[in-house]
């Protein structure tokens, strides 16, 4: 065990870190303690009074949007003077107001604040198709005093992921078919419990963890006949055991990102992995997707973080016996769980590697003449292993974007440095405020390391004509990462819809594939008929030795169109073509879901699709995970 | 066992200097507009479609661009750079199916050809140019060449320019698309490295082609003079000479990407680094071949049609002259069918057909006269001192120049004429029947013609549509009906085609007679002359002037020809 002196630093970086955390994701909240319980799960009703009390309640409703992104008091509005601002008191930017955003939004996209096209205010419950319960099992599930709901609103919350026409389907559309059932297990020996009923009774289960999915993941198949049982983890959301020996942690797999790194952090621990969605996304979630978070040049994605994993099958529970650290024993069995998409069971506990909470923490920013120069250097980069814990390159569109966002008054936002180096760069280098880009950097480690490190990949920068542009810019940027979420709904308001998708491709093939894949954007949205130019643009969001993630906005103004999510779909479609045919992968992260499983067969072969068919014809031959993602 | 790579690095270096300095687009300026001069002395007018040069703008502004010229003579090369000059667009970037950059040496050479010696010398002396002969089998220097080309349309430094058809067609046929160069500049799309790629076809029309007489001589096997002698054609008398009016159009750009959905996965090109040169797939040989094709054909949809091509299709028909009231009724009847089937004549307004047919005979002065109200041939040569081969070679030096106008409009009317000559060959006149006739002729002149490969059913549509248009042919249920006035069209369209027919039967005649053990391609061409000489002195059609041209593409004609020939031995062709 660590000495006394060590826990007492331990506990001075835990809080440090807690406020960095907060610090760009959100202002502290007051709120309940999780616990951290090293108690099997008993599946008794004693037990069971005892509410959980993570960020998410049962009742999502209560604190997030039914109909959009987000807590329910965040959001962008533009207020009776006609700025922007961005509402509540969660983030850095509640309560500001965003001079800049309106102008952007009027030129970006010629939409106007007079064209209003308003979300509908509640929900219609005709609109919402009557539950089919199968009797049988509703009486099982009774009987084991799991809780359970039939409720619309619980329903239709879980009937969609974020995918832009299943938000807008909640505004202004319908859902052709919505789980029938919510079930909230408590642990691993309910969701067993569940499984076994499921079976018995023939109905289709879903896994639902924070219903971010962006694949369409969690959008119920319209043609699935048998009662649709949403399972919703948000309950099993308890750090079941730390191990320091090891740095592993065992939790629960419904625990969302915020309360994980939270929890951990209260003991010095972290686990490093922070997708964007992490204030809503599930461990579980990511494990059935894969997901990769911003810090994985550190720490890893999840297929590296993770070391043990339990599902629950229809044909029993998979797990291996022991927690070797790498293991060669065939093809390894988690990776037929990562990935799954929730289409072969319900992963229920997880052991994670965990990190001590890095004693410093620096962001910064770069700005390049141009993309191509920026690329260059994140290759450099790369190729000389030495990438920040995140480095992220947006074009020239993002980066005028980013300037949209900045508030009115805000010591961190704007000061005299600032307006000195915008100077500089567009007088002195002659850099073209049309031209350049902007990388922005986070350095973790202990100080004089990261200090070190900072120089090199600076130096590195400089070599491709890269200038440093201060640690604001750096900071900015990601705390934006959580806020930029939120103006999708505010473009909804005002005829302007958009999505982002994402790519991983070799290094050679970033920037054409890139370009390309905006000129098709381009193209496309005027052959459709689209009556603006869109926005399309896209910035590199990780590095790895032997190619790039890249991450793709695309944003319309719709006026004019009759059908305008068939018009986003086909373009969306071209988009994903462009991709493919450029070398880039299908998905880097999001996975496939329901929404790109049609070139799923050309992207991993027929035998490959063979190979996935078998499994899940062995582990579910009943097909009672009946998401219908991926095959 | 190659060279080291620091040695191949160096040559490579010293081949990309030779290009850029021919290249040095400021001395062709000069040049260009220098020979501008020599342009209006020669020509009345050339006329330039603007739309079509603001499309181009365009297209550069949009995309790579691949500028696809027609090629009847070496001036085309200076024709293009002299447009796009006074246009003010940028120069583009000259290739040539052999690998060399050529505007320099084309200067040269043009300067040298009308007796602007001194041109020549300034060029020569400035080093600025170079000609590479040895090109053949240098691996490297393709190597650098096609890299060179890629890196043009990558960087979109200024459009590519290329001759599809690989070399100036001395028949005035169009010829069959040559594919290396369509194959480098497809591949940066296909590899992704641009969006896409405008290819521009253009069409470059000549009333009368400075080279006329010169590829007849050619044709007839006179050794190609060396480009830098003038002295075969008398340049400064040429000078003095009138070439009549050159259109120049300047087609619809054709989006790559567009020709490709569907028929290319792009992601083919994923697995191999794209640096590393690969063999096209069959699927993208394919493609490419079609693409080829389809410009071609593009190129003779807007190749400018002048009445003295009509004049030429009609005297072929009628050697070696015909009553000039005759000509006049039929060239206007000609040219109402010409339009009919699409044709895109020059034809001036409000003048009398007469007018026109005599201005034309007149400045085609060197290939027929007026004799005595009769357009005939000229015949110039006093038979006393010519032996009888000799005067063949002379007649046929006329005749050739005279097919080669006709040549200019067979692209119109060759669909319906393969329909009209199944039709009047095969008895039974039902669709089947005749359509695989069709196919079989069409077969047999796959390189003779340009047809778009896999297309021979819409050909036969096509050529079938025209003949119902124009009211020859009617089509009751399954049958072929020719219509009372429709007999006439049908025979003129079976007569257009025979002398091509026919030259390919001398050529199966020389084969089963003459031929007893096999022969090299050098033997057999000049060979299979003397044979048709031979025929034409014993009294044979004069037609079979026409085994000229079909035996002079000697390396494309061989082989078919072989296969013909095996072909017939089943397909007797004795019915034509
Ligand atoms: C604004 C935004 C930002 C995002 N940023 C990132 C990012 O940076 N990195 C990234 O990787 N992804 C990102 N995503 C995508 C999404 O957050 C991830 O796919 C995430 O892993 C989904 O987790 P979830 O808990 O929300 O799963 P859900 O959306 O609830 O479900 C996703 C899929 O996983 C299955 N599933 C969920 N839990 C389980 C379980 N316990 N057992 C079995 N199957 C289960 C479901 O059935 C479904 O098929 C982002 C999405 C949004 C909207």
């Amino acid at each position: 065990m660590a000495s006394s002196s060590n826990i007492s630093e331990l506990q001075q970086n835990a809080k440090e870190r807690l406020r960095i955390i907060s610090g760009h994701l959100q202002k502290p909240a007051n709120r309940e303690q999780l616990r951290v319980s090293a108690n099997e799960c008993k599946a008794e009703a004693a037990d069971r009074s005892l509410e959980k009390t993570g960020t998410i309640p049962k009742r999502r409703q209560d604190i997030l949007k039914w109909n959009g992104w987000g807590y329910n008091d965040s959001k962008f509005t533009f207020n009776k003077k006609g700025q922007a601002e961005f509402t509540g008191k969660r983030y850095r930017l509640s309560g500001m107001v965003l001079p800049a955003l309106r102008e952007w939004f009027e030129k970006t996209f010629g939409a106007s604040l007079e064209h209003k096209t308003p979300a509908r205010s509640a929900l219609d419950p005709s609109e919402v198709p009557p539950p089919i319960l199968n009797e049988g099992f509703v009486q099982d599930l009774k009987g084991t005093a799991i809780p359970f709901s039939c409720e619309i609103e619980d329903r239709i919350f879980r009937a969609h992921g974020h995918c832009l026409h299943e938000v807008f389907a909640l505004r202004e559309g319908k859902f052709e078919r919505v789980p029938d059932l919510v079930v909230w297990p408590n642990c691993h020996n309910d969701v067993q419990k569940i499984v076994e009923l499921a079976c018995k009774h023939n109905i289709c289960v879903m896994p639902f963890g924070g219903g971010t999915s962006v694949s369409n993941a969690v959008e119920c198949p319209s043609d699935e006949k048998r009662t649709i049982l949403s399972l919703d983890t948000s309950q099993m959301n308890r750090i079941l055991w730390i191990d320091e020996k090891n740095l592993t942690a065992h939790v629960e797999a419904g625990i969302v990102g915020q309360d994980l790194e939270r929890l951990l952090n209260e003991s010095g621990y972290c686990t490093g992995h922070e997708p964007d969605s992490m204030e809503f996304s599930t461990l579980g979630g990511w494990v059935a997707t894969r997901a990769s978070g911003m810090k994985k040049n550190i720490y890893g994605n999840i297929e590296d973080l993770v070391v043990h994993i339990r599902m629950v099958t229809p044909r029993g529970v998979i797990e291996k016996s022991c927690q070797g650290p790498r293991m060669s024993t065939g093809p390894d069995i988690y990776h037929f769980i990562m990935g799954s998409e929730g289409t072969l069971g319900v992963v229920t506990e997880v052991t994670i590697k965990i990190r001590p909470i890095p004693e410093y923490q620096k962001y910064g920013s770069v700005v390049f003449p141009n993309f191509d120069q920026g690329v260059a250097c994140l290759r450099e980069v790369a190729k000389q292993r030495c990438a920040p814990a995140s480095i992220r390159l947006m074009d020239n569109e993002q980066f005028q974007f980013g300037h949209a966002l900045k508030p009115q008054v805000s010591s961190i936002f704007t000061s005299f440095l600032d307006g000195l180096k915008k100077f500089y760069i567009t007088k002195f280098k002659g850099f073209d405020p049309n031209q350049l880009c902007v990388a922005t950097l986070l350095f973790e480690g202990d100080r004089e390391k990261v200090l070190q490190h900072e120089k090199q990949v600076y130096d590195i920068a400089a070599k491709f004509g890269g200038l440093a542009a201060g640690e604001d810019n750096g900071q900015r940027g990601y705390m934006l990462t959580f806020v930029i979420a939120y103006l999708r709904d505010l473009g909804m308001d005002y005829y302007v819809i958009g999505e982002s998708f994402e790519t991983s491709v070799p290094w050679d093939r970033v920037l054409d594939l890139c370009s390309n894949v905006k000129e098709r954007i381009i193209r496309e949205c005027k052959e459709k008929g689209v009556q603006f130019p869109p926005l399309s643009t896209c910035r590199v969001t990780q590095t790895y030795d032997a190619g790039a993630c890249v991450y793709f906005y695309f944003a319309f103004n719709y006026r004019g169109l009759s059908d305008p999510i068939h018009v986003y779909d086909q373009i969306e479609h071209a988009a994903r073509e462009e991709i493919l045919a450029n070398g880039g992968s299908l998905s880097h992260h999001h996975g496939v879901g329901k929404l790109r499983k049609h070139w799923l067969q050309e992207t991993i072969s027929d035998v490959g699709l063979g190979m996935l068919r078998s499994v899940k014809e062995y582990v579910d031959p009943n097909n009672i995970f009946g998401n219908g993602n991926l095959l | 066992m190659g060279e080291s790579p620091d040695i191949i690095k160096e040559e490579a270096a010293e081949i990309l200097e030779e290009m850029a300095q021919s290249l040095q687009l400021g001395i062709i300026r000069f040049f260009a507009f220098t020979l501008s001069k020599a342009f209006k002395k020669l020509f009345q007018r050339v006329k330039v479609n603007e739309e079509g040069i603001q499309r181009l703008q365009q297209a550069i502004q949009e995309h790579p661009v691949v500028l696809l010229p027609s090629h009847r003579s070496y001036i085309d090369f200076l024709m293009m750079s002299y447009i796009l000059y006074t246009y003010d667009l940028s120069l583009p970037v000259i290739a040539s199916g052999m690998g060399k950059i050529v505007p320099l040496n084309v200067i040269t050479y043009f300067a040298d050809f009308l007796g602007m010696k001194i041109v020549g010398e300034m060029l020569r002396m400035s080093g600025a140019f170079f000609m590479r002969r040895s090109f053949g089998g240098d691996k490297l220097y393709w190597a650098v060449f096609s890299e060179y080309v890629k890196t043009m349309l990558r960087i979109g430094y200024a459009p590519v320019e290329f001759f599809l058809e690989g070399t100036r067609s001395r028949t005035c046929k169009s010829l069959t698309p040559k594919l290396g160069l369509l194959n480098i500049v497809t591949e940066p799309f296909f590899k992704g490295e641009v969006f896409d790629v405008s290819l521009v076809p253009i069409s470059i029309s000549y009333e009368r082609v400075l080279e006329e007489s010169l590829y007849a001589h050619e044709l007839l096997g006179v050794p190609k003079p060396k480009e830098t002698t003038s002295g075969l054609l008398k340049a400064r008398k040429m000078l003095g000479d009138d070439f009549g009016s050159i259109h120049v159009y300047f087609g619809h750009p054709v989006s790559l990407r567009s020709l490709a959905q569907k028929k290319i996965n792009r992601s083919n090109f994923n697995l191999v680094p794209r640096h590393i040169p690969r063999k096209p797939t069959e699927d993208i040989q394919a493609f490419v071949n079609n693409t080829g094709y389809r410009m071609v054909r593009l190129q003779q949809e807007n190749m400018v049609v002048s009445p003295w091509v009509l004049i030429a299709t009609i005297l072929m028909q009628d050697l070696p002259g015909v009553d000039s009231e005759y000509l006049i009724e039929k060239t206007a009847w000609l040219r109402s069918l010409a339009l009919l089937f699409g044709a895109f004549l020059d034809w001036p307004d409000h003048v009398p057909t007469s007018k026109v047919v005599a201005s034309s005979v007149a400045l085609h002065h060197n290939i027929v006269r007026n004799v005595n109200g009769r357009v005939v041939l000229i015949d110039e040569e006093k038979p006393n001192d010519n032996s009888s081969d000799d005067l063949v070679f002379k007649k046929a030096v006329t005749v050739l120049m005279c097919a080669s106008y006709r040549n200019q409009i067979m692209h119109v009317f060759i669909r319906p004429a393969l329909v009209a000559a199944a039709i009047h060959t095969v008895c039974n006149a039902r669709k089947e029947e005749v359509f695989s006739y069709f196919n079989f002729l069409r077969e047999l002149f796959a390189n003779e013609f340009i047809f778009t490969p896999g297309n021979a059913v819409q050909d036969f549509e096509d050529g079938c549509y025209l003949l119902v248009k124009c009211d020859a042919v009617q089509i009751l249920k399954q049958d072929f009906v020719v219509t009372e006035t429709g007999q006439s069209t049908i025979s003129f369209l079976v007569a257009m085609l025979r002398p091509f027919l026919e030259g390919y039967q001398v050529v199966c005649k020389y084969l089963s007679e003459e031929v007893i053990e096999g022969f090299t391609e050098m033997q057999y061409v000049p060979a299979v002359r003397i044979f048709a000489v031979k025929m034409i002195i014993s009294g044979y059609w004069l037609f079979l002037f026409n085994i000229y041209p079909a035996v002079h593409r000697s390396t494309n004609m061989a082989m078919p020809l072989w296969g013909l020939f095996s072909k017939v031995a089943h397909n007797p062709t004795s019915k034509l």
